[in-house]
């Protein structure tokens, strides 16, 4: 038993954190952001290293690798705050790969994969839809409708863009269910899409909890660093808590997802509900860690914040997810 | 990342749960203290006549040897089948390694072997009334006269003080040292008039701990761990220990309650209600997150050779997640949850103490905060 990566999967950590680091610095993310796009060059880059098709099987184009080099490649890209189609791309590729006919497979996947498209998914049920993350600019989307999913051109949807207050990624919301129906294992693909969130999500709230303990060490008032009150180190501390148990649950779902897909269901909603409820936690925290110049919109704290806050709103809330724990967990 | 057993493990596992399955004795009685302790002294003579009761020792000194991966394997397996603890707990856990790790030869061979057979109990002697978390401020005194220390002081929080033989005692040996260098370790015989143990009644009305009185009670110089003056660095080798050796046994213990608090949910009818649901899940997923976590942190100890300060948080989520569990029990019991003699009713009180003992959950925070995220000491 080795609950680490092992030295392939750690030379992929070194890569996208050196990658994402040097492309994607906070000025970077405030440029994007503010001009709520995405830079073209930079996803062209993403996609040669062969980062949207990581989970990919080779014969549809991709890596050949697992959940738990893309949960690698998300937790960084988390961690960057970076804006790009990643998550909308590979998360779509995810569900094709598990669903999708030879057809569907053979048509989407090689081209999501090298980057030539870029993917969505999102959800339509009962009138209560969820946002779909990177539709406006995307090829192909997701749409689950409360039965399954299906999987649509994004020119055959109507949809409507959003502007949520996260501006680092694009949203929209779609008004019917269309396109074809995916008449595979539909669960398998949408639990990974839930491990795959939850692994930006512990990104999140790693960065914002490193961005809170620098300024804790810096910042002096009454004569001393605020970090050595008690009141701000334990905060700090729960922090790291929420963090730690988000990426613990994370990874033993990637891992699960590609070692022993029975346990994945209720690991997969056990891993999203709580890096939803810890990566919020973690960057409100930092963010009165921060005082009043964290709420200045000159500081970069709340790109993370708002990125942490809005993903709530793409597969499911906290609430939902623990309530998928319960049922699997002998509620009924 | 491969958290699949690798062959010898598998082989491992298979070979622990027929063992236990084959020899488990079942529940503790309830309700009469000795007979319980009895019990789980003769459960634990059974396992060391079979080598398991120093799964963590070394073969040398009679223990099975076990890596960390099998020793979480052999707790993981004591829980599932719902066995009691051995009766030598604190001797197991910390008495033994320690003086394994520090002892002398003449040490290891007088003190090891009643250990594990569970034939000496041993019981430790470190928080004072007025050195609790500022542990290192006690004021017990040892004084050496004609090659015999003479303590005198007053412990607490003496978990089967009224049982052991041997007292894991923490002692000043030099007043005017700085507070850290002062203190040395010994091995107190409890059997001797000038120790008296008297029961600390606690808020569930029984007394699992004791308070200890010493009136210039002897030890010999032999009876020393360590340099003199050296026994705050032994002292945190016992509690490192304490915190690796049961945090697996933790996490055991919280999955078995939450099997019971879902039965009882199921046996009221309640588990549609969707308050409920929220609350059951948010603890089944902190209890998942404190298991991984220990195991993500045993493939780091088996890396690097020593736990890391990350360990506390183990110690702050057992004690979270136990509290909110058994809150959350004795509530759906209704009046039953609050009867005394009840078993929700006692486990709900008893948790309380989970976020003092053994370090309480502000202390850990304070470790956390310093050691692992790096902040200025904190005050």
């Amino acid at each position: 038993m080795n609950f680490d990566f092992d030295d392939t999967q750690q030379e992929i950590k070194s890569t996208a954190r050196n990658f994402l680091g040097s492309r994607f610095k906070p000025e970077k993310v405030r440029e994007l952001a503010e001009s709520r796009s995405y830079d073209a060059d930079l996803y062209r880059q993403i996609a040669e290293l062969g980062w949207p098709g990581i989970a990919v099987s080779e014969e549809d184009g991709g890596q050949g690798l697992g959940m738990v080099e893309l949960v690698i490649l998300l937790e960084e890209s988390g961690y960057a705050c970076a804006p790009s189609p990643l998550l909308g791309s590979a998360g779509a590729a995810l569900v094709i790969s598990a669903a999708g006919s030879d057809a569907q497979r053979s048509e989407w996947l090689p081209k999501l994969a090298s980057g030539e498209a870029t993917g969505s998914f999102g959800g339509v049920a009962d009138g209560a839809g969820t946002l779909f993350c990177d539709l406006p600019t995307a090829d192909v989307a997701v749409v689950f409708d409360g039965e399954g999913a299906l999987l649509a051109p994004a020119s055959d949807l109507d949809f409507e863009p959003v502007e949520s207050i996260d501006a680092t990624r694009s949203y929209a919301t779609v008004s019917a269910p269309a396109g074809e129906r995916l008449e595979g294992d539909v669960d398998a693909g949408r639990d990974r899409l839930a491990v795959a969130i939850a692994a930006e999500l512990t990104g999140i709230g790693q960065r914002a909890m490193e961005m809170a303990v620098e300024y804790a060490r810096e910042r002096h008032q009454f004569g001393r660093p605020i970090g050595a009150y008690q009141a701000v180190g334990h905060r700090c501390a729960a922090m790291l808590l929420g963090v730690e148990e988000s990426r613990s649950l994370t990874y033993y779902a990637a891992w699960a997802a590609d070692a022993e897909p029975e346990s994945l269901p209720l690991a997969a909603a056990m891993a999203n509900g709580r890096a939803l409820d810890a990566a919020w936690e973690t960057s409100a925290s930092a963010l009165q860690v921060f005082g009043g110049i964290g709420f200045t919109w000159e500081h970069d704290l709340q790109f993370w914040l708002k990125r942490a806050r809005v993903a709530r709103a793409i597969l499911g809330s906290p609430r939902e997810h623990r309530d998928r724990v319960a049922a699997l967990s002998g509620l009924g | 990342m491969d958290l699949t057993l690798t062959p010898s493990e598998a082989e491992f596992q298979a070979e622990v749960r027929e063992w236990l399955e084959a020899n488990h004795p079942g529940p503790a009685p309830e309700g009469d203290d000795a007979a319980e302790f009895e019990f789980r002294r003769a459960w634990q003579r059974k396992m060391h006549e079979a080598g398991w009761a120093g799964i963590s020792w070394p073969e040398e000194y009679g223990g099975k040897g076990a890596s960390l991966i099998e020793q979480a394997i052999f707790n993981e397996e004591i829980g599932r089948q719902r066995a009691p603890m051995p009766a030598n707990v604190l001797g197991l856990v910390m008495g033994g390694p320690v003086v394994i790790a520090h002892g002398r030869e003449d040490q290891k061979e007088r003190y090891l072997d009643p250990i594990l057979s569970g034939e000496e109990i041993w019981c430790q002697g470190f928080s004072e009334p007025e050195s609790g978390s500022d542990l290192a401020s006690l004021k017990t005194r040892a004084v050496k006269a004609n090659g015999t220390w003479k303590v005198t002081g007053q412990k607490v929080w003496t978990t089967y003080a009224h049982e052991a033989k041997w007292c894991m005692l923490l002692a000043r040996t030099d007043q005017d040292a700085p507070k850290h260098k002062g203190i040395t370790y010994f091995i107190l015989d409890m059997d001797q008039p000038s120790v008296e143990v008297r029961p600390l009644r606690q808020i569930t009305g029984e007394a699992e701990f004791n308070e200890i009185f010493m009136e210039e009670a002897e030890v010999p110089e032999g009876n020393v761990i360590g340099e003199v003056g050296g026994g705050w660095q032994v002292a945190i080798t016992t509690l490192m220990f304490e915190r690796a050796g049961l945090g697996a046994v933790a996490v055991m213990g919280l999955k078995r309650s939450l099997e019971d608090l879902i039965e009882l949910i199921r046996s009221k009818g309640l588990e549609g209600d969707p308050i409920l649901r929220q609350k059951v899940a948010a603890l089944q997923t902190g209890i998942e997150a404190m298991r991984l976590g220990g195991l993500r942190a045993l493939t780091m100890t088996m890396k690097t050779g020593i736990p890391g300060p990350e360990g506390s948080l183990g110690k702050w989520q057992w004690a979270q997640y136990n509290q909110g569990l058994t809150e959350l029990a004795s509530e759906v019991a209704g009046p039953e949850g609050v009867t005394v003699g009840s078993d929700w009713s006692y486990r709900f009180l008893r948790s309380r103490a989970n976020s003092i003992e053994g370090g309480t959950t502000e202390v850990l925070q304070n470790i956390i905060a310093e050691r692992v995220l790096g902040l200025p000491r904190l005050r």
